[in-house]
């Protein structure tokens, strides 16, 4: 157990790491929202969405410092005397959901597409590159929000696949590039020589030496995908209005604004910049480790 | 180069096509035309009517050719709700619309090249650190929250800017009304302009830092540089001319980025141009007017997308000379 704390402490990614203070915040701060959202059940000082809990005596509270607030509502209460920070954990929840389900599925999705594209070359993948150029030069926004706004359904589900639809695009392409440059490499070519067969060059030799610049694009992407889920919800058109979420909780405030009662929208909104900003940071951090090269962005 | 602007070309014509098809099935199979145009209590044979003149009966190619047909002399059909030709609903829309972007894209663009030119010749400074975290956090924030807090601040607290509709507009040859004209009309321009372009300027910013930084480093710019040229010069003349082609490129790329983020702060403030219609349409289930904007929008990507693969040609001798 000790031997391997040691090992990782000696290791280049370990010091580079801690090198990068703002790498190791973001790191932190990520993983405390992260558990905030998974352990709201637990850690919410009230449960926002059981109707009979909340009393309209306590709507519209303020902030607990602020003349007028009350505990045990830290960041004060909305029109229902809801407990904003509880929203906030719960709505934190429905970010983190959407992010990684897209990351996952547009990953897998998208990095074997561009691997076979890449791998065997020709029509297939003319075909794949093109439609990827044509999606990219549309705004993923508008062809979520066309998509769930022709069908008039919301579901979580459905927000994921609308933004899948368009995302798995920039993993095909990442990949695909790695694999025109890895597949001229001597053991790919080795491993054809001694007649393995091309699945079995492609997942076992192709593939792990082509896959980590997915790990940059899948932080930058964690972080679209949980701003996108936020602005289809603001609009009207993504998750239920049953389902908390950050970017409802912001569309539901701002009808407050005027009336001055900001913290219905600046505590969601921090929320939302914080994961955003931490996932950048540290993507920032992986295309240095990953591709010295490319620093920019 | 003829051909290299050829095959774009063609590849953008492919694209219209398979657009204008799934424009053609949300405009005859979402919703209920009939249902709509006949009104609910239509009996039987007024349906049928309503059908027919919808040319709803006749096999699915006829009335996908019909619909091209129609499209290419610029009727899109009525609009479900005002009872509007459609493309006239958009038309005094657009140009609201475009004033925006123009504005946003101008500012991101002259903000985003300088502030990265700067960063790229003071790489150590302490601002230019500043300026890299800060763009980070720039494309960090949505478009909606960017909005909201603007009109927080700026209207709601302070009162020095207004938060909604685009103030006193000019009508300029009959047809285009615009708020650049007037100065109640740039005051209300500035925080939707603000709101939509920050994220492209940070976006800009990095690309021409990164450009920049690798063109710094090339040969020539050290021949320059021991010519005892003089900063400026070697700057903006040498480095930048050569740093600016991925920066063309992005602008052209985004520019999609921009037609959706636009939806957004339109819908923010208030902005009464085509991406509030879309917004409002889908709201409302009114299908020609979605067709319509998602043909639109696709013919402005598209077309531009070739001019940035024209000028990129002409940028690059590489590809003129292939």
């Amino acid at each position: 157990m000790f031997s391997k704390i040691n090992e990782l402490r000696e290791s280049k990614i370990y010091k580079h790491f801690v090198s990068q203070p703002l790498a190791v915040v973001a790191l932190i701060v990520i993983t405390l929202l992260f558990l905030g959202a998974v352990l709201a059940p637990i850690i919410a000082p009230q449960d926002p969405y059981a109707m009979d809990k909340l009393s309209l005596g306590d709507s519209l509270l303020p902030p607990i410092w602020m003349e007028g607030g009350k505990a045990p509502f830290i960041l004060g209460t909305d029109v229902q005397g809801r407990d904003i920070f509880s929203t906030i954990l719960y709505g934190s929840r429905t970010s983190f959901i959407v992010g990684l389900s897209v990351v996952t599925i547009s990953g897998i999705f998208g990095g074997i597409i561009g691997l076979f594209a890449g791998y065997f070359g020709g029509i297939f993948d003319s075909i794949v590159m093109r439609s990827a150029d044509t999606v990219l030069s549309f705004s993923k926004t508008l062809i979520a929000m066309l998509l769930l706004g022709i069908f008039k359904q919301s579901s979580m589900l459905l927000v994921i696949l609308a933004i899948v639809i368009s995302d798995w695009v920039q993993y095909a392409r990442t990949i695909r590039g790695e694999v025109l440059s890895v597949k001229e490499e001597e053991y790919v070519l080795a491993s054809k020589a001694i007649g393995g067969t091309h699945l079995r060059t492609i997942f076992k030799h192709v593939l792990p030496n082509a896959v980590s610049p997915l790990l940059v694009v899948g932080a930058v992407d964690f972080g679209i995908a949980v701003m996108l889920e936020a602005t289809l919800s603001f609009l009207g058109v993504g998750v239920p209005v049953t389902q908390p979420s950050l970017g409802m909780l912001i569309s539901q405030g701002r009808n407050y604004l005027y009336a001055g009662k900001w913290w219905l929208i600046v505590f969601p909104g921090l929320t939302l910049m914080a994961i955003v900003f931490s996932l950048n940071l540290i993507s920032d951090w992986l295309r240095d480790e990953i591709d010295p090269k490319v620093s920019n962005f | 180069m003829s051909s290299y602007i050829g095959r774009r070309i063609l590849q953008g014509i492919v694209v219209l096509f398979l657009v204008s098809f799934i424009a053609f099935i949300i405009f005859q199979y979402l919703g209920d035309p009939v249902m709509t145009l006949a009104g609910r209590y239509a009996t039987q044979a007024q349906r049928e009517e309503v059908r027919q003149s919808l040319g709803l009966d006749k096999p699915f190619y006829v009335q996908y050719f019909n619909f091209l047909k129609n499209a290419l002399q610029g009727n899109f059909g009525m609009s479900y709700v005002t009872r509007v030709p459609v493309l006239d609903l958009i038309a005094e829309r657009l140009p609201a619309s475009i004033e925006l972007a123009f504005v946003a894209e101008s500012f991101a663009v002259i903000m985003g090249v300088s502030l990265g030119v700067f960063v790229s010749a003071n790489p150590k400074s302490i601002m230019s650190k500043f300026l890299m975290t800060g763009s980070l956090f720039g494309v960090s924030l949505p478009t909606f929250l960017v909005g909201i807090l603007l009109i927080y601040i700026f209207s709601i607290k302070l009162g020095i800017m207004p938060s909604s509709g685009r103030g006193e507009t000019i009508t300029i040859l009959n047809f285009w009304r615009s708020g650049l004209l007037t100065l109640d009309g740039w005051r209300h321009v500035i925080l939707p302009a603000f709101t939509l372009g920050m994220f492209q300027m940070a976006l800009l910013f990095r690309i021409t830092r990164g450009a920049m930084l690798e063109v710094l480093s090339a040969e020539y710019i050290r021949t320059a540089w021991a010519k005892g040229l003089k900063g400026k010069m070697v700057l903006f003349k040498h480095a930048l001319r050569n740093a600016l082609i991925p920066v063309v490129t992005m602008i052209g790329l985004q520019f999609g980025q921009l037609i959706g983020f636009a939806i957004v702060t339109e819908s923010i403030f208030q902005w009464p141009g085509a991406g509030n219609l879309l917004l409002n349409s889908l709201y409302e289930s009114d299908f020609p007017v979605v067709a319509t904007y998602v043909i639109m929008v696709a013919l402005i990507v598209v077309f531009l997308n070739v001019i940035v693969d024209i000028s990129y040609a002409f940028l690059n001798p590489k590809i003129r000379y292939k």
